[in-house]
């Protein structure tokens, strides 16, 4: 066990955890079947856009809680990107102290509602589990007791409030309102900050609102931890574009003495095959954002989207799934998933893979489109389909798919969606030419601090990751709001040194 | 939100608006535009930035009534808002001393030509307008277009003003004359197909500033791609000025036409 989880793990020393362990035999804990989430019924789901995983009642929670061991060496916390304190949360929820748990989980994790709802905890924090690994029985459902503890603050309304430094007189702007920046800002807020979070669309929340469907992660939670952000003080504006509406140096003048950059990776890529452009062939991201952001499946929104019947989507991530359930949601009968290696190869996470099943989504593995057809107004109603094997395993360890020679054929479709993956938002790098980027146009920063070649700009999540996740997202955030704290401590003193009180 | 500092009828369908916005007013040159949004439920439309002043704070926008959003746009009264304006979005015009530039502008994309126009004449070039409309009540911008250019030639479809004939014989007229350097076409597409497929015969550089469908404006859908010179171009953060020669306007014209009756049924339900 390494240090630093002996330490997060420390409380587990304390008189309350220790009686709470010997309330029950460890045989009795693990002789407790893993909870199953609750869900709404696949073909009722189908028909709106209500969250599939309806959460956990108290009982549920204390009960799967009771599962956990209270391990010595608790190696879910090194599963976890952001080391939650996972057994302090977890044995908090058995002894009904609700608001202790999303007390701890706050300490490291700013979006446990958000975070209990999309991380895929299978091959985090649940794959490090005692009972995974030693037992080999289902792990610890961690992340829906996350998503409890979290969904009872809110529910409750006794919402935990963090308390806040004293205010400084130094401004910390933050570029995009997506998981990375709303946690940076919670954090320099919290250290005494006045921030301001720079959104270039007309809402904030980042992939949070325009990617992820409603369906997975309702609005209103997204809402709630905004909401929130307001009330500490952090101010918002919308329609504001870093590199456009503003410049950095316009942002200096007017005061700010360090940034977070946390502009997403929000470039969509396309395959460049034969009639990619025509009419019906679409990016994961602007499907998705028509619906989630834009309100195109309600009637009384003015913003337009194609209602398929027959839909594929080409891809195997999250975006992938999360567009082809959308597709079902607008009424396709038929709704596809087409992907070019086999199932095991599929970065979504598991969890919505079983979703897609049940809500009757095929699946056409390797398989890969190799031209599009239109009828002769242009709309897409054809895919050429080239079959693929599996080769050898390539860099990244998934098997490498094959083309196989003269496999092709067509299927009939009236709409596709690209969901092949994104590449950094340019806007920022474009508008400072001397910020150090990767060859994959992701910006350059010192893993520890967060740091960019530009000493008072800060960034993480995707725009330094590629595609990441929400989680590892928002703890770059958090990490990039300590640096961005000890670089302007130092500032201070240095200007102080020189008879200098405050930056302007 | 925006509020509308003063709104002007330019003809039966097309109305120019002044919005505050001092920030987009601040940075904006020639070629920006802006995406706006009207009410909570509106979509996002792009717009050109057709005038701006720092002093005043505003924006100037031009806006034909096709659509749902753009007839709510012209609606709008003095005092009254604009939910959502962000920008100024897209790469500003190359403006440069090149000789003599021809300004072609067509219908509405008279109104996003101004900003080129100005900023051509003041460059040091001598500018030639060539703007075409259907008829003389179609017009627009003709004197703010004439302040800043040396000659502005104007040609109708029924010759009610100007030559009759289209925009095309009006450059003619000009390309045959004397030596052009560079030409910039705005309009609609099928427009800037001709005018683009007129200088390429006479050699002459041709800029075309494309409107696309888009939705974010900031390079995140996709929405507004186009093929330029065989490659696949996001109009809102590569463009929106391409190389006229190289853009395949027949996929920009079908491109256009995705959402024609989703869009028809939604428009004829807020004139009802
Ligand atoms: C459909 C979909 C499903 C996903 N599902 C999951 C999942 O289940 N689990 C998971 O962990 N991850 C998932 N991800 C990935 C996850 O959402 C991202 O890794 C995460 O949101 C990245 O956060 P971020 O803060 O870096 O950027 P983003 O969330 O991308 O936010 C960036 C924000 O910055 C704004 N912006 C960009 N440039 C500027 C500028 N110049 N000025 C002002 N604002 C700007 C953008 O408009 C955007 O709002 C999914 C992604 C997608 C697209
Ligand atoms: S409008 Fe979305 S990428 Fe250009």
């Amino acid at each position: 066990m390494n240090a630093n989880t002996l330490e997060i793990n420390s409380g587990r020393n304390e008189e309350w955890r220790i009686n709470l362990r010997k309330t029950l035999k460890t045989k009795e804990r693990t002789v407790i079947p893993r909870i199953k989430m609750p869900e709404t019924e696949p073909l009722d789901r189908i028909k709106s856009y209500v969250e599939v995983n309806s959460g956990l009642t108290e009982e549920q929670a204390i009960t799967e809680a009771q599962r956990c061991l209270d391990c010595v060496n608790p190696t879910c916390i090194e599963g976890c990107p952001v080391n939650i304190n996972i057994p302090g949360f977890i044995k908090s929820i058995e002894t009904h102290n609700f608001n202790n748990a999303i007390r701890v989980l706050k300490e490291t994790n700013a979006l446990p509602a958000v975070c209990g709802r999309v991380c895929p905890q299978e091959i985090q924090c649940e794959a490090s589990c005692f009972y995974q690994t030693k037992l080999k029985k289902p792990a610890i459902a961690i992340g829906h007791l996350e998503r409890f503890a979290a969904d009872y603050e809110r529910i409750s309304g006794k919402v935990h409030i963090p308390e806040t430094e004293a205010k400084r007189d130094y401004k910390v702007a933050i570029v995009g309102s997506g998981p990375s920046g709303l946690a940076a800002a919670g954090e320099l807020v919290k250290l005494g900050y006045q921030v301001t979070v720079f959104e270039a669309l007309h809402e904030f929340g980042g992939v949070l609102k325009y990617g992820i469907p409603e369906f997975r992660l309702p609005n209103e939670i997204v809402n709630f931890e905004i909401n929130n952000l307001k009330k500490l003080g952090v101010n918002f504006k919308k329609n504001f574009i870093i590199g456009k509406t503003a410049d950095f140096d316009d942002l200096r003048e007017e005061g700010f003495s360090a940034f977070f950059v946390g502009s997403g990776a929000g470039l969509p890529l396309f395959m460049n095959i034969p009639g990619e452009n025509f009419i019906g062939v679409l990016s994961a991201n602007e499907y998705l954002t028509r619906v989630n952001l834009m309100g195109a499946n309600k009637d009384d929104y003015d913003t337009p989207v194609f209602k398929g019947k027959k839909v594929a989507v080409i891809g195997g991530g999250n975006t992938a799934m999360d567009s082809v359930r959308t597709a079902r949601r607008l009424g396709a009968g038929k709704a596809m998933i087409i992907y070019r290696r086999s199932e095991d190869e599929m970065p979504a996470r598991d969890e919505e893979i079983q979703h897609a099943k049940e809500e009757g989504v095929e699946f056409l593995t390797l398989n890969n489109p190799v031209e599009y057809i239109a009828d002769k107004n242009g709309r897409v109603n054809k895919i050429m389909l080239q079959k693929m094997k599996l080769g050898e395993p390539d860099t990244s360890g998934r098997r490498r798919p094959v083309p196989i020679k003269d496999s092709e054929y067509l299927l009939k479709v009236d709409l596709v969606i690209v969901s092949i993956g994104v590449s950094p938002n340019p806007l920022i790098p474009m508008s400072l030419p001397k910020l150090e980027t990767s060859k994959w146009k992701t910006i350059t920063v010192d893993p520890e601090t967060m740091q960019s070649s530009i000493p008072d700009l800060f960034a993480g999540g995707d725009i330094v990751r590629g595609g990441a996740t929400v989680i590892l997202a928002m703890g770059d955030g958090r990490r990039a709001a300590k640096n961005i704290h000890n670089y302007l401590l130092k500032e201070m003193q240095s200007k102080q040194a020189s008879g200098i009180n405050k930056i302007d | 939100m925006a509020k509308i500092i003063s709104k002007q009828i330019l003809s039966e369908k097309v109305v120019q608006l002044e919005i505050e916005a001092p920030r987009i007013a601040n940075k904006r040159k020639a070629g920006h535009f802006v995406i706006i949004k009207i009410g909570d439920k509106g979509e996002r439309i792009p717009l050109t930035i057709s005038q701006a002043s720092i002093d005043m704070g505003t924006i100037t926008v031009v806006v034909q009534a096709v659509g749902v959003t753009s007839y709510k746009l012209s609606k709008l009264e003095i005092g009254e808002e604009v939910t959502d304006v962000v920008g100024p979005l897209g790469n500003p015009t190359v403006i440069e001393r090149m000789g003599t530039v021809l300004c072609a502008g067509g219908g509405v994309g008279i109104a996003p030509l101004l900003p080129v126009v100005e900023a051509m004449h003041y460059a040091g070039n001598r500018v030639i307008s060539v703007l075409a409309a259907r008829s003389k009540e179609l017009l627009i911008l003709e004197n703010e277009i004439s302040v800043f250019s040396d000659e502005v030639i104007i040609v109708t479809d029924d010759g009610s003003y100007g030559h009759k004939g289209l925009i095309t014989e009006g450059m003619e007229m000009a390309i045959t004359r004397e030596k052009i350097d560079q030409v910039i076409a705005i309009g609609p597409a099928i427009m800037m197909k001709y005018a683009s497929m007129l200088s390429r015969k006479y050699n002459i550089p041709t800029l075309a500033s494309l409107n696309s469908i888009m939705v974010d404006g900031t390079g995140m859908c996709g929405a507004c791609r186009v093929s330029v010179g065989g490659q696949t171009k996001f109009v809102c953060v590569d463009g929106p000025e391409f190389n006229a020669y190289d853009v395949d306007f027949d996929e920009l014209l079908m491109r256009l036409g995705s959402y024609t009756d989703e869009e028809a049924e939604s428009y004829k339900r807020i004139l009802t």
